[in-house]
């Protein structure tokens, strides 16, 4: 079995603070990290190759820096790692990122392709769709956990807003997964030694056959018209109720402000 | 000259951070409060290969350096003291003379089930006649035909009871003095040798400390370390890298205390203010950040000198004083900046100045780290 994991770097949004002026992002000094999602379904990834010697290709697309998340990668336990960097990429929105990706990928031998649901700077999800639309692949998202035949069968756990479902799919295809259902491992001591004398492929965009126009600034539908930090939550009111009470009261406060 | 580290200890510094916050921070009221070992925690880092980390790979070990060994020690005792000398004594007291006088025969027995954390390394030289004068050994070895015969106790052994293997010093001609003294591997279950009694001790109350009991033990020849009457050297030897991680210990408990200080300081109001916004604070605090930088910067010159081969006696003896006595003012001064909330168990600085003291005494106490950097001055 051969899995592509497609990974992201991403400044560490729990150490992020906001310039109470301008609205914006305080970037400076801030911890990049591999993005949750991605590194949860690295671990989908590696656990596949524990139990069926799976190969692992990481993928990332970025700027030179985002060799980090590679070397963290290659500490994890994968084969194989590939940084797609080109000036070409810039000031691309999730198309133009999927179109690069799925590019790459095209020119990879895969019977599964992972991504992290969403990553925590954009918070769109919608690369990992974009990328199975692009490969004409069934895709699953919001995966908790996979189980795989061995052969071409993978029954998946995707979860939903009030529960979850069981799915198969025959591979090939795309799976998003979600982070919190799939503790990752930490990187070994031994990886991290040896993460550093592994090659880091770099492809650029001549490594690819994609129509320039899908590409960077120039294949990105999305215009960005405004950006703001949203408003702090008032403190919720605090009553002492018995738990029979509290049942008519939430009731009451629902309906109130037209909930129900 | 570079005082960075290199991007692989950077990485490493990065997964061993995350791994004391969410496994070994979680753990350390409890096992302080139970005297309990944390074999959990134990288990676990073997599994990530933090139990061999400066081992060379064909040992089994991770093939790191001892930059990286000084910065897990103290990552895990920022967090819990007791977790970090269990990996102290297990890497250099336990693997580490085995590593550096061991015959090839030896290191491929110990070392590759060491390194993976199959078995946990202890190391026996203090006697209860023989502790700073380590010379004074009352514990012989004789040897008849293909095997030594061990009698005699060992005190106060870190490990002691969980490790499989034990490098322990006996006399084998007690005519000679320091010259005769001789190192064995000594493994658990062999015919002769006990666990006594363990300690109650003031603080790394998780590590388990107890007796080692020698009755007509029998260690088969090939055990012996190092050549005979030279067991002393291998003690004087191993010590010097144990300084090492002791010290990486104690500045670990003293950046623990330090972090736990600013939040604190930065929170309590007092006359209206955040205690961290009084002179008082801040000069105390600024004096006591410099102590733990300077710390860490003699940590680590002596981890590089043992990592290039350069002599590194005096420098282990520095890192270890300076750092001990760091993390002493640093925790007493936590538990002072913490008021009446720091004297007791709600707050962890009070569990970090009870474990902070144990770093001024053991394997050296600071008095011993004096004689053996004013021995190199005027030597």
């Amino acid at each position: 079995m051969k899995i592509v994991v497609c990974i992201k770097q991403v400044p560490d949004t729990t150490e992020v603070k906001i310039n109470p002026v301008t609205g914006t992002i305080i970037r400076e000094g801030i911890p990049s990290i591999m993005n949750p999602d991605d590194k949860g379904g690295l671990e989908l990834a590696l656990r596949l190759k524990d139990e069926f010697d799976a190969h692992v290709t990481v993928i990332t697309m970025g700027p030179p820096q985002a060799d980090a998340i590679l070397r963290e990668a290659y500490a994890m336990g994968v084969d194989r790692a590939i940084l797609l960097t080109d000036r070409a990429f810039a000031g691309a929105d999730t198309l133009a990122t999927s179109h690069a990706l799925a590019a790459a990928i095209k020119n990879l031998d895969y019977d599964l392709v992972i991504t992290g649901r969403q990553a925590i700077d954009g918070d769109t999800a919608q690369v990992g769709p974009q990328i199975a639309e692009h490969l004409d692949l069934p895709q699953v998202s919001y995966v908790a956990d996979a189980k795989y035949d061995g052969k071409e069968t993978i029954r998946v756990k995707k979860e939903t807003e009030d529960g979850y479902q069981i799915l198969e799919a025959t591979t090939p295809c795309v799976f998003t997964v979600l982070a919190s259902a799939i503790k990752p491992r930490y990187m070994s001591v031994r990886g991290i030694v040896e993460a550093f004398d592994k090659e880091v492929e770099t492809w650029t965009v001549q490594n690819i056959t994609i129509e320039p126009e899908k590409l960077g600034g120039k294949g990105s539908p999305t215009r960005v018209k405004k950006s703001f930090a949203k408003e702090l939550k008032q403190p919720g009111a605090v009553y002492e109720v018995t738990p029979e009470e509290s049942v008519d009261l939430i009731i009451a406060k629902l309906k109130e402000k037209f909930i129900i | 000259m570079n005082f960075n580290l290199t991007k692989k200890q950077e990485l490493f510094r990065q997964m061993i951070r995350e791994f004391a916050e969410k496994e070994v921070k979680p753990l350390a009221v409890e096992i302080d409060e139970q005297e309990r070992f944390p074999m959990e925690t134990i288990e676990k880092m073997a599994k990530i290969g933090l139990m061999g980390i400066p081992v060379p790979t064909q040992y089994g070990g991770a093939g790191g350096d001892h930059i990286m060994y000084t910065i897990a020690v103290e990552e895990l005792s920022r967090c819990c003291a007791t977790t970090g000398v269990a990996l102290s004594a297990h890497t250099s007291l336990g693997m580490g003379p085995i590593l550096e006088n061991g015959t090839e025969e030896q290191k491929m027995k110990y070392l590759p089930k060491m390194a993976s954390g199959e078995w946990i390394g202890a190391f026996g030289l203090t006697e209860p006649n023989a502790g700073t004068d380590a010379a004074m050994q009352q514990t012989t070895a004789v040897l008849e035909g293909d095997h030594y015969v061990l009698n005699g106790s060992k005190i106060f052994i870190t490990n002691a009871g969980y490790a499989h293997v034990y490098v322990v010093f006996a006399m084998t001609d007690k005519s000679k003095g320091n010259k005769g003294i001789s190192a064995f591997i000594v493994e658990q279950g062999m015919p002769g040798f006990s666990i006594g009694k363990k300690e109650k001790k003031l603080g790394i109350r998780g590590s388990a400390t107890c007796e080692l009991i020698f009755e007509n033990c029998i260690v088969p020849k090939e055990n012996l370390l190092g050549a005979e009457g030279k067991g002393f050297a291998i003690a004087m030897k191993t010590l010097d890298g144990g300084r090492i991680g002791i010290a990486s210990q104690a500045l670990g408990i003293a950046q623990g205390a330090m972090d736990e200080t600013v939040k604190y300081t930065k929170e309590r109001k007092q006359f209206g203010r955040s205690i961290a916004q009084f002179q008082n604070t801040q000069f105390q605090m600024a004096d006591l950040e410099t102590r733990i930088q300077a710390a860490r910067l003699l940590v680590r010159s002596a981890a590089f000198k043992k990592d290039n081969g350069i002599p590194y006696s005096a420098d282990a003896a520095m890192c270890k004083l300076f750092a001990a006595e760091t993390a002493m003012e640093m925790t007493t001064k936590a538990v002072q900046f913490h008021g009446g909330y720091g004297y007791t168990r709600e707050y962890p600085v009070e569990r970090m100045m009870r474990d902070a003291k144990i770093t001024e005494i053991y394997e050296g106490t600071s008095e011993v780290q004096r004689m053996v950097i004013a021995a190199k001055l005027f030597k």
